[in-house]
């Protein structure tokens, strides 16, 4: 470690509590969570389905005229075709394939990397206005009390502050359905250590710690249970007194409402494909040759986004503006408009940049709502940023599972049955299930899977980079693995048998090549101490689209071109996604397009959730791009006796178009150039021209739609395969990864250099999640004992492989640029790769994460007693 | 002298070794160490005679030398250089994210040295030159050859370990200008990212390095 760290003299903070409840948004849309209702399509044959949804979707954009045109449609250098679809007439004609392209699917340094490089770009905790004030939380150091009472006067008096105020209500935790089985209070229930209860605003923010020393809280401390299985019994502490649920946020996570409920169990939820069991799991295992079965096991995981969420909150005499760290400008303003009664107009949300979000920042959370009642008190702006350990407690994390497991089938390996039973916590909320790849991944004609949430008193877990997923894909991928070794089948081929998704063959191909896997030994071949081995898994996930996404572009006479969106990003690239998407329609370069985009007074964007943002957006963008770029067209072209068709914008300048029509690229050489783009912008009849858009229906129509909440699951799934070497040292127990090749999809990827980075980032997350990280509460305390950086342990630089991200072009013709998301998939299959790997290099199957040196001693130790007892 | 050199001779009297055991002799702590004898009883009673100068609690004033600007801050002792880059001097490329020495998100330079400045009081820089990421491109405009690679190549995503990260790439470079992969490592190993950018930074700082060494072959 090269960073000196010199002696810290510094009067020691409060080193006690902190927290805040998750938020939930109250419109909320995604529930991508694995307890959800339809997901994506995979294992139903596309073919026959296709036309009955074609009919569905043309009905979806009824209102719209459309023409029928046909667009590029398969695996880019595999299998490629064309396929026909209803587009709208104010669409743009379909784009070629991204070789055919100048701009959108060439690699592109992000256009805000000289602000993030220097320092210069502005994120929430960096936002400083005239007079702000700096605010603490104040929380409960119990996991389970009730507040006699709250006294403030002593924290009142002290010469810095400027207010204090006292939540009358917790957001993100579960709520009872039925109030009335709660003796009423005049403060909420604490029900996990580190839930606010008040905050209070100084003029400093040592002043601020300080003084939320002297809030007296009176606390009838009452018992708990943070542990998943003691929380299961019958006689344990009850978290809540009657049924509870926990709205869905607008990144998923959270579970269905109305889940019947025992004790602190809440289900089983009953699941399969398209949200419903399929077929009887029973007949299946009957008519099996071969049944797997396993018990799973995977720890509790925090977000530690390395900005903490926060806002600094500006309640003025005309409106409350309020910066926040957020993936959801609009959730945030949406719940303080609701909470404060304010008409969303007078509500404005500002995202310039944020440090990291994961799945965990949606909605104005306990510490919004707290600083915005500050600032209106103060008559002040207030930033409220929690600390790292309020990060760890109390706004979100990865729930914890128990997953049983068992797969049948015939001896050609045809699946006969999937059955998965899973138990988990999400603390106070709800949304620990991981039925999603057992349901989605293979195609099997029975299949149940049965969630259940455990509540327990500790901080509510929130969506977090593609909930349930990592987990179930931990269980379902190691027995699909030793399905195929007692069916004598390499893991490939077997995968090859049951698997219909075309990208995910033809990501196993080209993996397969990478890492040799022909030339994979056998489990545990090698002699010395450190044992080598090559693991392989898949992933899947939905093309989740969020159809509330809206954005402007304008032209300006000067030839500068904006784009105006609400949508933020949260370290994706959407910036520079959007740059590029508009550059190709003008024939410009990205730099040339000015973004602005992360402020509710735009047109709405979507939340940067569930992989949606880029499928979501990039579309609208596109398309309103078209419409001003049309009427820019319209007002030159009669200055050159032409019309509009006959011009196109390429290179810079306007072109009269040849003989011969079709995209841009096709017809250069039989164009004339007329004049550059800046002199026709010159000519512009008015100063500014614009065209807003908002997200039409996926031209192929939605698997599922939701129409109250904007919300449609696209037809087919995202895959993705990673293939994992690890080195085991057998003496230390120690797993190092060596490399990791991953070979992915995301439709048209419109910046593979950003797409890199996030599969690189999704890989890393998984090590991370697989060897590492694990939230440690003390049962008999119910306190969290590493909340910090240094005991919860996150991957490092000397820990990071090789990687070798691949990625695969998959057309499938849906909207106007045909892209998609990538964040959740490239996480998904890590952690089952690994333990498959550690598996080939072993012939021992670990079954509980985090895979840490002392549970690969103990495995190791079990495996040779075992076979010293048989032999 | 110059008014700089000036300035910082005064602040080299303003908190003197002596001036602060002075302050300091008032608190319960540097009773015990008189009582534990770690101070010549001579020494502190030259100390006491000395002109009745106090640091603290209170705010003191400071002139930091940042970004090759001497700057006028005053801040109690307590304060962090993080605090005081980022609170009082508007100096917010510098991140806090643990605020305990375990993430390096805050890295800054002291003297061409990276050190984490949460773990810095801003009282004990001295005359020590600063050196954070709104300063490390020299010559306005012009990036460090790391900014311009971490663009070029990626090494961001979220952003907010970036400057941090690349003071310490950029550090490694000066004292190894042909560093190999596992020296970058290393160099980030106390450097957090949660987006998981590592591998880029690394291919960042070996082209950085790899550019400038073209450059002087030329």
């Amino acid at each position: 470690m090269s960073t000196q760290v010199q002696a810290k003299r510094r009067k020691k903070r409060r080193a006690g509590k902190a927290t805040t409840a998750s938020s939930k948004t109250a419109k909320a849309s995604a529930n991508a969570g694995p307890a959800s209702a339809p997901t994506g399509d995979a294992p139903v044959p596309k073919a026959a389905t296709e036309q009955a949804r074609a009919a569905k979707a043309a009905k979806g954009n009824e209102a719209k005229p459309t023409r029928k045109e046909m667009m590029p449609s398969g695996i880019f250098g595999a299998i490629m075709t064309e396929v026909e679809r209803n587009i709208p007439l104010d669409e743009p004609p379909p784009l070629p394939v991204n070789a055919k392209l100048s701009v959108i699917g060439k690699r592109t340094p992000r256009i805000d990397g000289h602000l993030k490089v220097t320092g210069a770009a502005r994120y929430t905790s960096d936002v400083r206005l005239p007079g702000m004030l700096y605010a603490r939380l104040i929380t409960s150091p119990h996991p389970h009390a009730r507040i006699r009472l709250i006294d403030t006067t002593q924290a009142e008096r002290h010469p810095s502050v400027r207010a204090v105020h006292v939540l009358d209500r917790v957001l993100g935790n579960a709520e009872l359905r039925d109030k009335s089985k709660e003796l009423p209070g005049k403060y909420p229930i604490v029900r996990f250590a580190g839930q606010p209860v008040a905050a209070i605003a100084a003029t400093s923010q040592v002043e601020a710690d300080e003084a939320a020393r002297l809030v007296r809280v009176d606390y009838e401390v009452l018992p708990f249970v943070v542990n998943l299985e003691e929380a299961r019994k019958p006689d344990a502490p009850l978290v809540f007194p009657g049924p509870a649920d926990q709205a869905a946020t607008a990144g998923g996570g959270g579970g269905p409402a109305g889940v019947p409920q025992k004790g602190n169990v809440r289900g089983p939820v009953k699941g399969g494909p398209q949200g419903r069991a399929r077929g009887d799991v029973q007949k299946g295992f009957d008519e099996a040759d071969v049944v797997s079965e396993g018990e799973f096991r995977t720890q509790v995981q925090t977000h530690s986004a390395l900005e903490t969420h926060g806002v600094v909150a500006d309640w003025r005499s005309d409106e409350l503006v309020v910066y926040s760290s957020t993936q959801g400008t609009s959730s945030v303003r949406d719940e303080l408009a609701e909470i404060f009664k304010l008409p969303k107009s007078k509500v404005r949300v500002v995202t310039e940049f944020m440090g990291g979000g994961f799945g965990a920042k949606f909605g104005a959370g306990n510490y919004g709502v707290l600083a915005a009642h500050l600032s209106k008190k103060a008559k002040a702006p207030v930033r409220l940023m929690l600390d790292r350990k309020d990060e760890h407690l109390s706004v979100g994390n990865r729930p914890d599972s128990v997953q049983r497991l068992k797969i049948g089938a015939k001896r050609d390996g045809t699946l006969t049955a999937i059955h998965l039973q899973v138990y988990g916590t999400a603390g106070t909320g709800t949304g620990a299930g991981t039925g999603g790849p057992a349901q989605n991944m293979y195609a099997c004609p029975n299949i149940l899977t049965e969630e259940s949430d455990v509540f327990t008193h500790s901080g509510p877990a929130a969506a977090f980079r593609a909930p349930g997923h990592p987990q179930g894909c931990f269980a379902l991928e190691q027995l699909i693995d030793e399905l195929a070794e007692r069916l004598q089948l390499d893991p490939l081929a077997l995968r090859d048998k049951i698997d219909e998704s075309p990208a995910r063959r033809e990501e196993r191909r080209i993996g397969a090549e990478r890492v040799n896997w022909a030339n994979r030994h056998a489990p545990g071949a090698d002699r010395g101490a450190i044992k080598r081995g090559l693991g392989v898994a898949q992933s899947v996930w939905y093309r989740l689209i969020n159809l509330d996404s809206s954005c402007e572009v304008r032209v300006t006479r000067d030839g500068s071109i904006e784009l105006l969106s609400g949508v933020q990003d949260i370290g994706g690239g959407i910036r520079t996604a959007l740059a590029q998407v508009v550059a190709e329609e003008f024939g410009l370069r990205p730099s040339a397009i000015t973004i602005r985009i992360g402020d509710t007074s735009f047109p709405g964007g979507p939340a940067s959730g569930g992989s949606m943002t880029t499928g979501s957006i990039t579309p609208v963008a596109r398309n309103a791009a078209y419409n001003v770029k049309k009427q820019m067209l319209e007002q030159i072209a009669p200055q050159f006796n032409a019309t509009a068709e006959q011009l196109e914008m390429r290179d810079g300048a306007i072109f009269m178009r040849g003989a011969t029509g079709g995209h841009a690229s096709e017809s250069r050489a039989s164009t004339r150039k007329l004049l550059s783009f800046k002199q026709a912008a010159a000519r512009l009849k008015t100063e500014q021209i614009a065209a807003r858009s908002s997200r039409s229906d996926d031209y192929g129509g939605f698997a599922f739609k939701n129409e109250a909440a904007a919300f449609g699951f696209g037809i087919g799934i995202y895959g993705g395969v990673q293939f994992a070497e690890v080195a085991v040292d057998t003496e230390t127990g120690v797993i190092k990864v060596e490399r990791v090749v991953a070979v992915h999809d995301c439709g048209r990827p419109v910046n593979p250099l950003a797409v890199e980075s996030q599969i690189n980032g999704g890989v890393i997350q998984g090590i991370s999640y697989a060897l590492y990280e694990n939230r440690l509460l003390d049962r008999n305390t119910g306190l969290m004992v590493n909340p910090n950086l240094e005991q919860y342990k996150i991957v490092g630089s000397r820990e990071t492989p090789r990687i070798e991200a691949v990625l695969i072009e998959e057309y499938v013709g849906r909207n106007s640029t045909d892209a998609g998301g990538i964040g959740e998939p490239a996480t998904i299959p890590t952690v089952a790769a690994i333990a498959n790997a550690f598996y080939n290099a072993t012939g021992v199957r670990l079954y509980e994460m985090p895979m840490t040196p002392a549970r690969v001693l103990a495995a190791l130790g079990r495996a040779a007693k075992m076979k010293g007892g048989l032999s | 002298m110059s008014k700089e050199t000036k300035s910082r001779e005064d602040e080299k009297q303003r908190v003197s070794r002596r001036g602060f055991l002075k302050g300091a002799g008032l608190t319960a702590a540097s009773a015990a160490i008189l009582d534990a004898g770690l101070l010549g009883a001579k020494e502190a009673e030259a100390a006491a005679a000395a002109e009745p100068e106090v640091v603290g609690p209170g705010r003191v004033g400071l002139s930091l030398r940042i970004n090759n600007q001497l700057r006028r801050v005053e801040v109690e002792p307590r304060t962090t250089l993080a605090e005081a880059l980022r609170f009082e001097l508007g100096l917010t490329g510098t991140k806090v994210v643990c605020d305990r020495g375990s993430c390096s998100a805050c890295t800054v330079w002291l003297d061409g040295t990276p050190v984490c400045s949460c773990m810095t009081l801003a009282v004990d820089v001295g005359t020590r030159a600063v050196t954070t990421i709104e300063g490390l491109a020299s010559g306005g405009e012009k990036l460090h050859p790391v900014q311009e690679a971490f663009i070029e190549y990626d090494a961001t995503q979220c952003g907010f370990c970036t400057p941090g990260m690349i003071m310490s790439c950029a550090a490694l470079l000066k004292r190894k200008p042909n560093p190999t992969l596992e020296d970058v490592q290393t160099a980030t190993s106390g450097n957090l990212c949660r987006c998981g950018t590592y591998p880029k930074v690394f291919e960042a700082t070996l082209a950085a390095a790899r550019g400038r060494d073209a450059k002087k072959g030329d």
